[in-house]
């Protein structure tokens, strides 16, 4: 890079300009929501510069965005959003993600942290003994390739027509629980044949079901509308859609590569490789996309299933009496075709998410009525030794990012450094003298999880809520953590 | 990783290699069941990528890690192989990190002073 390149300009106090002069390939600037920490740390691992690569991309609308936990990724920086114009634009399944609809769900419950804590080891235990995790954990039920298949059309739908949680939870997943348009048809046999056996499974890295204590409420009114209350107990699950958004994703680059190369796309990175929405490689990355996105909606379904259930085991009584309801779930690696204001007209764009949730504000009609008032629930899960947060999204997100927040912490240390920083058993012991219960499936690598392998979460969120792409409304402490 | 070889085949026997030490100790594993990997690709950077990843998949599908690695036949577009491995075993593997997918970023193959060398990044 040359010293003669111009850095990135600060336009306030949370928001940074990357400016088209800075590569000539850019179609629009990038904008990076950060304070003076945070993109320092983006500057250091380079990852503004991919930003940049994104504004490259034809047919992006207005602006190459990143959230503040942003960090280098494949092409995509992690904490990257970015629209692209439906009738001239591309789709690119690096903005996306490997793991297609990585998310978050939060399941509350009527009991007390108190009673929690008096059982968290059983707790743990049961949860550890109950769902499938790690390297090689095989589902508890094999899918007959005709399940995979209304697993993959349906999404939560499916598991709760097959008797995996409530009805009423698919009004407070996004979709109601199925992307729409979802074409499983599309799908390698390798893609399917991964699947077949991974249905509620935990998987490994940083997914996790974390057992919490709701520690403090920002906006009681809001608290109140979620269900929400200080010293509640609730439950984190982050997983996502496993073998199937991997293999999903790989197929999809290699289809891309080919349409850039006979396009001609002058691209900075391989890994940005794109098709013309409007192409047939295009349609069908997003029609197979959204089908490895109803596995991993179902695939939090079903682990939430066996959670209600571990703790029916324990407390002996219905997780209806429990209070164990969803408040709600959503994706942070997707792309979604949605309607934005762009100069003054209702345009339909393709929203990319990678590593960025979506946070509609209070009246859009994607939010559940039952939280319409109050905006879209957003779940940001923290590292094992901190904090999660339930923020909601607002209407100057929808001005500002296209109705986009951060989506976790973001990682500091490679997974090496970690590891070599810190021995997964004395990170262990180091976090239940803190009074956090952790059950892996590896400890040896548990330290690559470690708190210190992150960013600060807690900085990530007030940035969002001071660029005003959030609001506060409560505050998660772990008391018992599962990790594959 | 980078992988290095006098020529294309002992690159992507070492590529397969290097890719298995990320995850385990690959001195430990034994050849004991051998899976035939045949594939055709665009270019030498996609048969990497595609030949790593086919290890990957027996991996995760049947459960198997990979020690050996042996090219029967290759071009620059086309590779026949037998790789030999075991089911693996978290405490006999000494197993690290798991490797999810081989990504495209920055991937290169190149001949580089007088033999071959590879630079591939994985999403662990």
């Amino acid at each position: 890079m040359s010293s003669a390149r111009p850095l990135p300009v600060r336009l306030n106090e949370t928001t940074w300009e990357i400016p088209q002069t800075f590569d000539s390939g850019m179609r629009v600037p990038g904008i990076i929501f950060a304070d003076d920490e945070l993109m320092a740390a983006a500057s250091q691992d380079m990852a503004f510069v991919q930003v940049a690569n994104v504004a490259h991309l034809p047919g992006i609308e207005r602006a190459s965005l990143a959230m503040p936990d942003i960090h280098w990724g494949y092409g995509f920086p992690i904490g990257g959003v970015a629209a692209t114009r439906l009738e001239d634009g591309v789709v690119s399944p690096g903005g996306v993600g490997f793991d297609i609809s990585c998310g978050v769900r939060l399941l509350a419950t009527e009991l007390g942290a108190a009673d929690v804590r008096a059982k968290i080891r059983e707790i743990m235990h049961e949860l550890s003994r109950s769902i499938p995790k790690g390297l090689g954990g095989r589902a508890r039920v094999r899918l007959s390739p005709g399940d995979l298949d209304g697993v993959l059309r349906q999404g939560a739908a499916w598991c709760v027509k097959n008797g995996y949680g409530r009805s009423e939870d698919l009004d407070v997943i996004e979709k109601n629980g199925t992307y729409p348009d979802a074409e499983p048809g599309l799908l390698s046999a390798r893609a399917k044949e991964r699947g077949l056996d991974q249905l509620g499974t935990l998987g490994s890295g940083n997914h996790f079901v974390e057992v919490q204590e709701i520690a403090e409420v920002y906006d009681s009114e809001a608290a109140a509308a979620l269900g929400l209350f200080r010293g509640q107990a609730a439950v984190m699950i982050h997983s996502g859609s496993r073998g199937v958004g991997h293999q999903v994703c790989t197929d999809s680059l290699k289809t891309m590569n080919r349409v850039v190369a006979r396009e001609r796309y002058a691209l900075p990175d391989r890994q940005l490789a794109c098709a013309p929405i409007a192409s047939a490689a295009g349609r069908e990355y997003l029609s197979a996309m959204r089908a490895a996105a109803n596995f991993g909606l179902a695939n939090r379904q079903a682990i939430a299933h066996w959670v209600r259930q571990s703790f029916e085991l324990l407390f002996g009584v219905s997780s209806e009496r429990l209070g164990m309801r969803l408040i709600y779930d959503v994706s942070h690696n997707l792309a979604q075709i949605e309607s934005h204001e762009v100069n003054g007209k209702t345009v339909d764009l393709c929203v990319h998410r990678k590593g960025a949730t979506r946070a509609f504000g209070p009246g859009h009609p994607d939010v559940p009525p039952t939280y319409r008032d109050i905006g879209q629930p957003v779940m940001i899960p923290g590292d094992m030794g901190t904090a999660s947060y339930v923020l909601l999204g607002t209407k100057a997100a929808m001005r500002l990012s296209w109705g986009s927040t951060c989506h976790g912490a973001g990682r500091l240390l490679s997974r090496k450094a970690a590891v070599k920083r810190m021995a997964g058993e004395a990170l262990r012991r180091e976090l239940e003298s803190k009074g956090v219960i952790v059950e892996a499936g590896h400890v040896r690598t548990l330290s690559e999880e470690a708190p210190y392998a992150y960013k600060d979460v807690s900085r990530v969120v007030d940035v969002c809520v001071k660029a005003g792409l959030s609001i506060k409304v409560a505050k998660m402490r772990p008391l018992g953590v599962l990790k594959g | 990783m980078v992988a290095r070889g006098e020529d294309l085949a002992e690159l992507f026997e070492n590529a397969g290699k290097g890719m298995t030490e990320i995850m385990a100790d690959v001195g430990k594993i034994a050849p004991t069941t051998s899976r035939n990997v045949y594939i055709e690709a665009e270019d030498r950077e996609t048969l990497l990528v595609e030949w790593l990843n086919e290890a990957l998949y027996l991996t995760e599908t049947e459960g198997l890690i990979f020690g050996r690695f042996e090219i029967d036949q290759m071009s620059d577009t086309t590779l026949s192989a037998t790789i030999a491995g075991e089911p693996f075993d978290e405490k006999k593997h000494d197993l690290k990190t798991q490797v999810k997918a081989v990504t495209y970023h920055n991937l290169k193959v190149e001949k580089k002073n007088g033999g071959w060398t590879a630079h591939v990044i994985f999403d662990v």
